[in-house]
């Protein structure tokens, strides 16, 4: 191409772009959002997991949409259907292996997106909207998972379907009508398969989609925090205006997530290729047993992203005959991480500023989630009972007791022990 | 070496994995299992065909599938398919649910996916753990699932067995046509069919893996250079 046909080219490109920019708002936006969205140069690898989530919703979404196409939401359908989708259909094996990869890998991803956030403080002020979108976001992204699990009809399928409807049974003098409303039915049956397909494949993805563009518009709004927890904003170049200790988004932070990518596909494609079950973690054997009404399994758990949850459901005693209360410290434990902003009361964000204190709350609440997450796998007899002087009960059952006390006193004492924690000055520009 | 990197790689998540059968107690022999190995997925589907496609279905297997195990359509037709089905139809059965569950005490499942749902060791020692009991209306019993309702389909074969209850072993007490070898080899063809069955795709899927992580590798390769090369400027 000549010289002059390529200034030709540049400048009718020019005119199309200011064509569109009079019209809607696209460098702007670009702008905006990365060329002149400056971020902390000092993200670390946790920094990764955030555009790692964004990648897996997408991949869930075009999958999803493929499975549709051959899926039948029908309870005597269902089953085979899926079994065609492995079968049948061209590349369809892989399609659905990386719909349900994708599901595990979505709550890897956003548990380390979740962690980050709590050890480098990314949801005291100003971001407390953009952790309590995100937290939104958890929510339905469990309920999400929750209707899915249900769609393939196998025995895991309909029967932790059923153990969920029905806690909600457990709420006093409504409960009984609105597990009833949920399910459609006196039990888990085609009604509810409908309707848990219809939240499934549009109801919450459109919610899902709408909270990450209300995280990402408000992230962008205060800018990003960073593994010292300083704010960038504070010093700024005199000419330009940009933060001293920020980069350009694009390209320096796109070409940087495009190697966090590369990892995470190899993991994600090693698994889809090697061990889609992975071991009965992400598929569950039980589950590719038809589901049949009248056939409880032995041992029903839940898939592993749920499990700390429904460990916690477990060891909550009833009281007065109403399993209330372990419902309601479910849902609480849940919930619980919403209030992180408010009850962090330390003068620093960082874990790097933060004192042993601070440091042995956090590494218990680790250890309890990661112990009650396995606990929620297995029945609760899997160790035996204790003898008489403990009234023989079940040792899992008290272990999880114990690590479910540890786990609230983490958020509880939170103003407590982050006050009274000795911190370590902060710098004034990050420390790379 | 490549199945140990493998190993590494997955080592977090495999480190506890579940236990597939709900029956823990018993020890399961291991399946010789091997997606390769076409003439044995050929005896196997001979054995399955005639022996228990009969009662148990495979809705969700198709006759002409078998192509893909080396055989070809004429053989397939002249000797697995036996009543009058075309070449793309499923592994149907005759029985009815209704009947089945009269006779049996329950429908026999169908066989699509049972070493999914099972898992192939189990289906190895289920076929090689029936044993005469009098007290059931089969006069079967079996190691792997007490007061089975199916009676041994194969007991020409393997002859009978009779189950020591204290020690918890069977003794071959009237051989079958095949010696304990020969039925090993048998039941085990069957279940390395049933493990394809189950999943037609994997052996494909475990082979297009490596060149997914090949590709990948090189991918991760370049844009880490590409990374490098942009960040050199930011200090």
């Amino acid at each position: 191409m000549t010289d002059k046909n390529k200034s030709a080219l540049s400048s009718a490109l020019n005119d199309g772009l200011n064509w569109v920019d009079a019209r809607f708002p696209l460098t702007s936006n670009v702008k905006a959002h990365l060329t002149e969205y400056y971020a902390p140069k000092n993200f670390n690898f946790w920094y990764f997991f955030g555009s790692l989530a964004l990648l897996v919703l997408v991949l869930q979404i075009l999958t999803g949409i493929f499975l549709t196409m051959h899926y039948k939401p029908d309870a005597d359908l269902a089953f085979g259907s899926v079994e065609y989708i492995m079968r049948d259909v061209p590349w369809g094996w892989l399609i659905r292996y990386m719909h349900s990869t994708g599901a595990s890998m979505f709550f890897v991803v956003v548990y380390l997106h979740m962690f980050r956030g709590i050890i480098y403080g990314s949801y005291r002020t100003p971001r407390e909207l953009i952790w309590l979108f995100g937290v939104a976001i958890f929510l339905v992204l469990m309920g999400e998972a929750f209707f899915g699990y249900l769609l393939p009809w196998g025995q895991m399928s309909y029967w932790g379907a059923q153990v969920i409807v029905n806690l909600f049974s457990a709420i006093p003098f409504i409960g009984p009508d609105v597990s009833e409303w949920l399910r459609g039915d006196y039990l888990v049956s085609d009604a509810t398969l409908n309707r848990f397909f219809a939240f499934h494949v549009i109801a919450l993805p459109f919610v899902l989609v709408g909270l990450v563009v209300a995280h990402l518009i408000a992230l962008h709004e205060v800018g990003s925090n960073n593994p010292d927890g300083i704010e960038i904003k504070k010093l700024k170049d005199k000419k330009t205006g940009f933060p001293l200790d920020g980069i350009p988004f694009h390209p320096y932070y796109t070409v940087k997530d495009l190697v966090g990518v590369s990892v995470f596909l190899i993991v994600f494609s090693a698994i889809i290729f090697f061990a889609p079950e992975m071991g009965g973690y992400f598929l569950e054997a039980n589950n590719f047993v038809p589901a049949d009404p009248l056939k409880t399994p032995a041992h029903i758990a839940p898939v592993w992203y749920f499990t700390p949850y429904y460990s916690i459901l477990r060891a909550v005693p009833p009281i007065l005959n109403s399993q209330f209360p372990g419902v309601a410290a479910m849902g609480l434990s849940v919930v619980a991480f919403a209030f992180l902003p408010w009850l962090d009361k330390s003068p620093v964000k960082s874990i790097r500023y933060r004192g042993m204190l601070y440091k042995q709350w956090l590494v218990a609440f680790v250890i309890s989630f990661l112990v009650l997450g396995y606990l929620g796998t297995v029945p609760s007899n899997i160790w035996g009972q204790f003898g008489a002087w403990m009234g023989g009960a079940d040792r899992a059952t008290v272990v999880a007791r114990i690590f479910t006390v540890v786990y609230f006193l983490f958020f509880v004492l939170m103003p407590w022990y982050t006050k009274k924690d000795k911190t370590k000055p902060m710098p004034e520009r990050v420390t790379g | 070496m490549k199945k140990l990197l493998l190993t590494l790689l997955l080592m977090p998540f495999l480190a506890t994995p579940l236990v597939v059968s709900a029956s823990e107690s018993i020890s399961l022999d291991k399946a010789p299992i091997d997606a390769a190995d076409h003439e044995s997925l050929q005896r196997g589907a001979r054995t399955f065909v005639n022996y228990c496609l009969n009662c148990h279905s495979a809705n969700y297997m198709r006759y002409n599938r078998l192509l893909e195990i080396g055989l070809t359509e004429k053989q397939i037709k002249d000797n697995l398919m036996l009543a009058g089905e075309k070449i793309g139809d499923t592994m149907k059965v005759a029985i009815s649910k209704k009947d089945a569950a009269k006779w049996f005490g329950a429908a026999p499942p169908d066989l699509s996916v049972e070493v999914r749902a099972r898992g192939a060791d189990w289906v190895y020692t289920y076929m090689r753990g029936f044993y005469r009991d009098s007290s059931r209306a089969t006069g079967w019993n079996n190691t792997v699932f007490d007061k089975v309702g199916m009676p041994h389909v194969l007991y020409e074969l393997q002859g009978e067995q009779e189950l020591n209850h204290e020690t918890h072993t069977l003794k071959l007490v009237k051989p079958g046509k095949l010696s304990v070898e020969e039925y090993d080899v048998l039941v085990g063809d069957l279940t390395n069919f049933m493990a394809y069955m189950a999943e037609p795709a994997k052996h494909q899927r475990n082979q297009l893996g490596w060149f997914v992580l090949l590709f990948l590798g090189v991918l991760l390769v370049l844009t880490y250079k590409l990374k490098k090369a942009y960040w050199k400027e930011i200090h």
